[in-house]
Formats: structure tokens, C-alpha cells, sequence
């Protein structure tokens, strides 16, 4: 019986990639380890070994196709004594599981859950930007903005230089640094040793020393080894030194829950950031916002926490052509205007959250979403306006529940807003534990849209009308 | 027992240092000498007073104080060229003074005032200042080594002729980061010397307690940086091993250690009262190898009189006065001063400007 070869997933937040390359043709033998073809992710080029001996019966998928998803049968694998016309081919239109979507069907019947992933297979479409621009733009994804910006300011400032953990040959561990070695050089685009706290006091070094560090963490879970160096050293140092002691770095990464990697690695850190006096804490959703709020990252003369999201890079949005664009640090946007509940959100979340007033909309709700942008400084008078439109809030944030972002926004909207408010403010949150690795576990330990949905339905009930 | 074994011993933290006696050619001037008599001199009386103004209650918190070390970093200091960068840990003052930060300025920092090098907000552990090439003043045990070898990676980005020097205890040759920083300083060949003062106890603790293995200037043996153990009270032996150790960074050859052997006659901070080792055991050490009684006869022997080591006394001993009166009358911080120096204002940053 013929063997399907199936396009294989190369990475846990990979739904689909492009067959770059058959390294063997139709009626070719191939043992079990023999390299067949290349496939490039929006991460790197993989290549695919054959894993049984047999002949190529048939190459279903021509190379150059894009857009092959995970588990897509790819080629058939004839085994001894067969031939071509024993193959059953797949039917051509058959849609491919997507391997990565956990199947949660049993406790949550009725909560439709999105998977870490979920937003992976929006790839092709461009969302809104919602950034205040009029000028032309172009779709890039957060990686692409995030690239630019780090090669516009290095292009601007020649004491801006990045280090980190596989930023330089590997062209980075997640792509964001592809192509800044060859323009930049080692001398400006440096690979480190794994020694996290090491590098960032070195980073914080080179800071006093009047250069620019961007100063990567393959994710923040990483980043805890370092805590010291960017709280007391990076963050404090200005205070401690009657202000002689700027400290003008940008420590950025990955940060948030990933897919499938479990407690040690998916986790969101704003709210460890936020607490402390002497950062910025930045966590952007578009790839206009990412672009902009990097360039201000690294102009401004204060140490940031810069917070990237795995599962945001390969989404595309409208980025205005302007290699000054800047996006104010401290400013959030009200990415949809509405009268019944505003929803705050951050990072991957105001997805979620746009997502959730669609849905609300649908039923009769009309809800105001706000992408923060900034952590610290909050952007406290955006949020106390709508709230004095709406008299409802939900915060949505991927954090555990416990001293977190929503936390303070509730604290501070009722301190500045309390005689508005309607209905007890609503978070929306991580669940209080460690991430789970089973998908189902997972997708329940993460804030879901439906989760945004019944948040702001209960704060609108009884109170309509 | 065969000759080879009985000559062959093994180098530890806790032995004393080999003696490094000085060339006649590495016997810097006499007036070069009077500079850093008077360095050390100022270093040792400002640590008195301020261990007398913390008796008063009119320094708080914590304070550690350097007497009995002072031939390490003005011995270092005396090596360096202008450019040159200093980072140290909490035991600072001597630093801050040998760097050439004023008496006035520091002392007022002690006693928390306006005119303190931070303006009365850092205190006895963090001070800093640009000016005179001084980074702190760190206050975490050997986050102040991967910061150094920062400040050395930009002397060598910016291809300025500069050293750092990162000083750090025997207790913080413990830390992780001093390792790491060890690598990326050799991985990157950058300019930096890691001036260990092994003062012999990390706060309680006898450095034979903490260190296993061999002595720790070879503690970067793994990393192929070059290391030597050097007496650290005599300001003399300092002075030229830190020359060497200079050299080695300018001529662009990486990383350098120096192992300082030296002692504190004090404890550890002011409300140490160091029961971990016995009156004698300090006693012995101020008399026979003070660094400062050390320098003193070395003058004597160069024929500076009397009348001149007194002359210097008296300066001193003014500046002294004059600091500690600075100290004592400049006003607390105003109020204000609270909610200022968080963040500095984009406005101070002339990056945002369009180029």
C-alpha cells in the first residue's frame, strides 16, 4: 500500500509553510533518512528526509506552492513491488488537519476556544493597522516591522548595535534579526554566549558607557536570569545617581503565552515589569505599532522592556511607508469606537478582544476596544474617557490574574472614574496556574474570546436600557 | 617525598601572596609617590570619620569601610590614564576618592544631603560620576563585573584607548555573572582588568571557606585569561602589576585579573563586629603590613622629611574638616527631590530630532 508523505510541522506555531524544493523527482528510490525536499516556515528552511524506503510514486505538490498546510499529503511513497497505478491519491480538495488546533470538545462544549495558534492561519489577510496615518502603506508582518525598525535606527545612530543569543548567523531564533549581519556586520550585530544575566549587564554597561544596546531575549522566560541587572542595575541606577546615570537600552523579545511548551516558557512578564519605577513597558499588537513603538524604544534615553509576541510575528498589517515613523511610547488607541463596555486589551489579546466585539455586536452590544500599546506609562486618561462613555470595563490580558495589569487599570479607573462605572469592572485573565502542556489543559488556561464575550455581556446585563 | 614535590605547592585563596619585589626602573618618581602617600592617607581618614559619623547616627544604613586596603586602588588608579573607567562594588569611598571625586561630595552623600555626588539619594553604595569616569558604586554582590565589561566593550566599539577597571571582593568571585563576564571578556577580547580584593573574608565567611581550588587569580584560567597574585599592601607591587595588567588590555590582548592580596581591619559594614577572626590576627596585619606605614617609610627612605610628611597630614586632615562640616550642613534633599530622576524627559533627547 502506497505511503502518503505529509507536509510536516517544523515548529509548534507553524500551520503551513511553502514547499520550496523536490530534491527528488517522480520514480526516484529513497531511503529512510534520504533528504527530499526543502520547506521554508516564516521561520527558517527545513529539510524533510524521507522516513520509510520506497519509490516516488507521484509529487503532489509542485515546489514553489505556498501556503501548504500542516499534514497536507505532499507526495506518494510506493513500497517494493508496487507501481504508480496502485496508488489512491487523496482526494485534491480535501482540506488538511491542521495539526496544531487542539481538539477541546469535552468540558468546553459550549466555550468556543481559540488556540495559541489561531492567529498563525490569519497570515494571508492584512488586519487594519488602526494607527493614526493617511500616507501609503505596505503589509508587513510584526517580524518584517520589527526588522525595519531595528535596521532604520541602526542605519540613524551608529551606537545602536544588537546582541543576543542567535541574532547574528542564525539571522535569529525567531527570524526578527534576518539580514542585519550582512548589513550591519559582528561588530554591530553580535551573537552571545547563553548567559542571560551576563549579557544584560553587559548591555547595561554599554549603556553607561553612551552606546545603544538592543539587547534580545530569545523569550522573556529567559529574561528571569536577568532580572537583576535590568531592575536594579538598568532600571534604578538613574534614581540612585541623582540623575547623572542614563541608561538608554532596549531589552526586547518574545513574551506571553507560545504553543505547547508548558510553564517554563509561556508566560506573560508585564506585569513583573510594570511594577517597577524607572522602566517603560511596551507590548504592542500591530506591525505598525510594533515598528513605530521600537524606533521610540530605542530613541528614547530610558531603559524599555519591550514586549514581543510569538505568535503575533507572522501576522501581516498595514505599516505606513515612513522610515521616521515613530508611534508615541505612553499613548493608547481606540482601535473601535463603541457605547456599551470598553474593552482594554494588550499584545496578542486586542486581537481577541476585536474579535469578541464583532461577536458582541452581533448581540446587540456595541463595545469600545483599546489597544494599550504602552504598559508604563498607562495611558490612564484614554481609558478613564471611554469608561465615562460606556460606565463598563473589561480588561484582557494573557497574565495571570494575581497583581495584575488589570488590576491596576481597575484600581486606577476607580480612583479616577468610580461615580462613571456601572457595573464592577471585569478581568479577563490567564488562569492561575502554571501553563499546562496537554492542548486542551492549554486552551483552558488561556483567555478566550469567548471568555471577552461573556465578561462584557455580564457587565452590560441588567444594566441596558 | 621527591625534591620536585617538596618545591611544588599549590597556590590557594587563603595563602599569602608571593612577594613582588619592585625593579629599580619601576620606582615612579618621588613626587608620584608623595601623591599617592597622600591618596591613601585621605582614604584612610575619611573612613574614620565616617565610621565616627554612623556612630553619631548621622550616616545610616549601610557603610563599608576600606581602611586597610587603600593601597589597592590608589596603587591601580596610579597606573591609569585619562579615559580610563572604574566600577566597583559597595565598598566604594576609597574608590570614589582615588578616582578623583571630591571628599566634600562624598561625604555629603554619607549624610544623605543636597550635596551629596547623588544628591542625597544613594548613599554610601551609590555614587557615580561621569565626570570623573566613576560607574558606581553597585550594590548587588558582582553585578557591577558584566556592567565593567560593558564599559569595556564601548572603549573598544568606540576605538578609544580605555580601560575598565572592574573591581569585585573574594565573595563575589562566587557569583555566576563574574563567569560569564569572564567569557564574553575573552570570547570579545575586550579591554578590561578584574582587580579581585581579596580582603580575605567575604562578609563572615574566610575565604577558604567559600573558594574551592586554587588561587583566584586563576580563575580565569579556563577562559585563557592571564592572572596574578599581587600584594596588595604595597601600594608599590600594585602599581606595577596594574602597569603590566594595562598594557596587556591597551595593546588589545582582552582581559586581565589581578588578585589583590589585602585585608580590612574593619568588619565587613559598620554593625559588623567580625567575631569570625581574632584581635591578633588584625593586629598583626596593621603591624607589619600596613600599607600606609609601608609608603610612609619608602618616602623616608627617598629623603622626604618630616616636615614635609606633616605638611601633607595637615592637608588632609583640612580637607577632612572641611568635608565633614560640607557633610553636615548641606540641607536634606528638598522634598520635591522625591519624584524626580525616575525617567529621564524625551526633551533631553536629541534623538527625536529629524536628521
Amino acid at each position: 500500500m502506497a505511503i502518503e508523505i505529509k507536509m510536516p510541522a517544523l515548529s509548534p506555531t507553524m500551520e503551513e509553510g511553502t514547499l520550496a524544493k523536490w530534491l527528488v523527482a517522480d520514480g526516484d528510490d529513497v531511503r529512510s533518512g534520504d533528504v527530499i525536499a526543502e520547506i521554508e516556515t516564516d521561520k527558517a528552511t527545513m529539510e524533510v528526509e524521507a522516513i520509510e524506503d520506497g519509490k516516488i510514486g507521484q509529487i503532489l505538490v509542485p515546489a514553489g506552492t505556498q501556503h501548504v498546510k500542516v499534514n497536507a499529503v505532499i507526495a506518494m511513497l510506493l513500497e517494493d513491488g508496487e507501481s504508480a497505478t496502485d496508488m489512491k491519491l487523496p482526494t485534491p480538495d480535501a482540506p488538511a488537519e491542521p495539526a496544531a488546533v487542539p481538539a477541546a470538545d469535552n468540558a468546553t462544549a459550549s466555550a468556543e476556544i481559540t488556540p495559541v495558534a489561531e492567529t498563525v492561519a490569519k497570515t494571508g489577510e492584512t488586519r487594519a493597522a488602526g494607527t493614526e496615518w493617511s500616507g501609503s502603506s505596505t503589509s508587513l508582518t510584526v517580524r518584517e516591522s520589527l526588522c525595519e525598525a531595528m535596521a532604520e535606527e541602526m542605519r540613524r545612530d551608529e551606537n545602536v548595535f544588537i546582541m543576543g543569543e542567535e541574532v547574528a548567523e542564525y539571522q535569529g531564533a525567531y527570524k526578527v534579526t534576518q539580514g542585519l549581519l550582512d548589513e550591519f556586520g559582528s561588530k554591530r550585530v553580535i551573537d552571545t554566549p547563553i548567559t542571560e544575566q551576563g549579557f544584560a549587564g553587559l548591555g547595561v554597561g554599554a549603556a553607561f558607557g553612551e552606546l545603544r544596546p538592543i539587547v534580545e531575549f530569545m523569550t522573556f522566560n529567559f529574561a528571569m536570569q536577568a532580572i537583576d541587572q535590568i531592575i536594579n542595575s538598568a532600571a534604578k541606577t538613574l534614581y540612585m545617581s541623582g540623575g547623572q546615570m542614563g541608561c538608554p537600552i532596549v531589552f526586547r523579545g518574545p513574551n506571553g503565552a507560545a504553543s505547547r511548551v508548558a510553564a517554563q516558557h509561556s508566560q506573560c512578564f508585564a506585569s513583573w515589569y510594570a511594577h517597577c519605577p524607572g522602566l517603560k513597558v511596551v507590548a504592542p499588537y500591530s506591525a505598525a505599532d510594533a515598528k513605530g513603538l521600537l524606533k521610540a524604544a530605542i530613541r528614547d534615553p530610558n531603559p524599555i522592556i519591550f514586549l514581543e509576541h510569538e505568535v503575533l510575528y507572522g501576522q501581516s498589517f498595514d505599516v505606513p511607508d515612513d522610515d521616521d515613523w515613530i508611534v508615541p511610547i505612553g499613548k493608547a488607541n481606540v482601535l473601535r469606537s463603541g457605547s456599551d463596555v470598553t474593552i482594554v486589551a494588550f499584545s496578542i489579546m486586542v486581537g481577541r478582544a476585536l474579535d469578541a466585539a464583532d461577536r458582541l455586536a452581533e448581540q446587540g452590544i456595541s463595545a469600545e476596544v483599546i489597544d494599550l500599546r504602552s504598559i508604563r506609562p498607562l495611558d490612564s486618561a484614554t481609558i478613564v474617557e471611554s469608561v465615562k462613555k460606556t460606565s463598563r470595563l473589561v480588561t484582557c490580558e494573557e497574565g495571570f490574574p494575581f497583581a495584575g495589569i488589570g488590576a491596576e487599570i481597575a484600581m486606577q479607573v476607580m480612583e479616577l472614574a468610580f461615580d462613571w462605572l456601572d457595573a464592577p469592572i471585569a478581568r479577563v485573565t490567564g488562569k492561575d496556574v502554571p501553563m499546562p502542556y496537554a492542548a486542551n489543559l492549554e486552551a483552558l488556561a488561556l483567555p478566550q474570546i469567548d471568555d471577552i464575550v461573556a465578561a462584557a455581556r455580564t457587565a452590560c446585563e441588567g444594566f441596558k436600557g | 617525598m621527591t625534591a620536585k614535590a617538596k618545591t611544588k605547592r599549590k597556590r590557594g585563596p587563603g595563602r599569602p601572596p608571593k612577594t613582588v619585589v619592585s625593579g629599580v626602573n619601576d620606582m615612579p618618581p618621588t613626587e608620584d609617590l608623595v601623591a599617592m602617600y597622600k591618596d591613601m592617607l585621605l582614604i584612610r581618614r575619611f573612613e574614620e570619620k565616617a565610621g565616627q559619623l554612623y556612630g553619631m547616627g548621622q550616616i545610616g544604613g549601610f557603610c563599608h569601610l576600606y581602611i586597610g586596603q587603600e593601597a589597592v586602588v590608589v596603587g591601580l588608579q596610579s597606573a591609569s590614564k585619562p579615559g580610563d573607567t572604574v566600577v566597583t562594588s559597595y565598598r566604594d569611598h576609597g574608590h570614589m576618592l582615588a578616582c578623583g571625586m571630591d571628599a566634600d561630595g562624598v561625604m555629603a552623600e554619607l549624610t544623605g544631603r543636597e550635596g551629596g555626588y547623588s544628591r542625597g539619594k544613594g548613599g554610601s553604595m551609590h555614587m557615580f560620576s561621569r565626570e570623573k569616569n566613576f560607574f558606581g558604586g553597585h550594590g548587588i554582590v558582582g553585578a557591577q563585573v558584566p556592567i565593567g565589561v560593558g564599559l569595556a566593550f564601548s572603549h573598544k566599539y568606540k576605538n578609544e584607548p580605555n580601560v575598565c577597571m572592574t573591581y569585585l571582593g573574594d565573595g563575589a568571585v562566587n557569583q555566576g555573572q563574574v563567569y560569564e563576564s569572564f567569557n564574553m571578556a575573552a570570547l570579545w577580547c575586550l579591554p578590561v582588568v578584574f582587580v579581585i580584593e581579596n580582603n580575605q573574608y567575604g562578609m563572615g565567611t574566610k575565604v577558604t571557606r567559600a573558594a574551592a581550588g586554587r588561587a583566584l587569580a586563576d580563575r580565569g584560567m579556563a577562559y585563557g585569561i592571564p592572572g596574578k597574585q599581587v600584594d596588595g599592601m604595597d601600594v608599590l607591587a600594585v602599581r606595577t602589576a596594574a602597569l603590566e595588567a594595562l598594557a596587556h588590555c591597551r595593546e588589545g590582548n582582552g582581559p586581565y585579573i589581578l588578585e589583590m592580596k589585602t585585608y580590612r581591619y574593619r568588619g565587613h559594614s559598620m554593625s559588623d563586629p567580625a567575631k569570625y577572626r581574632t584581635r591578633e590576627e588584625v593586629d598583626a596585619m596593621r603591624k607589619q603590613h600596613d600599607p600606609i606605614d609601608q609608603i610612609r617609610d619608602l618616602l623616608k627612605n627617598q629623603h622626604v622629611d618630616d616636615a614635609r610628611l606633616k605638611e601633607i597630614d595637615s592637608a588632609v586632615k583640612a580637607t577632612m574638616t572641611k568635608a565633614t562640616e560640607f557633610a553636615q550642613t548641606s540641607p536634606e534633599p528638598d522634598p520635591s527631590e522625591l519624584f524626580t530622576d525616575i525617567l529621564l524627559p524625551l526633551t533631553d533627547s536629541k534623538l527625536f530630532a529629524k536628521v
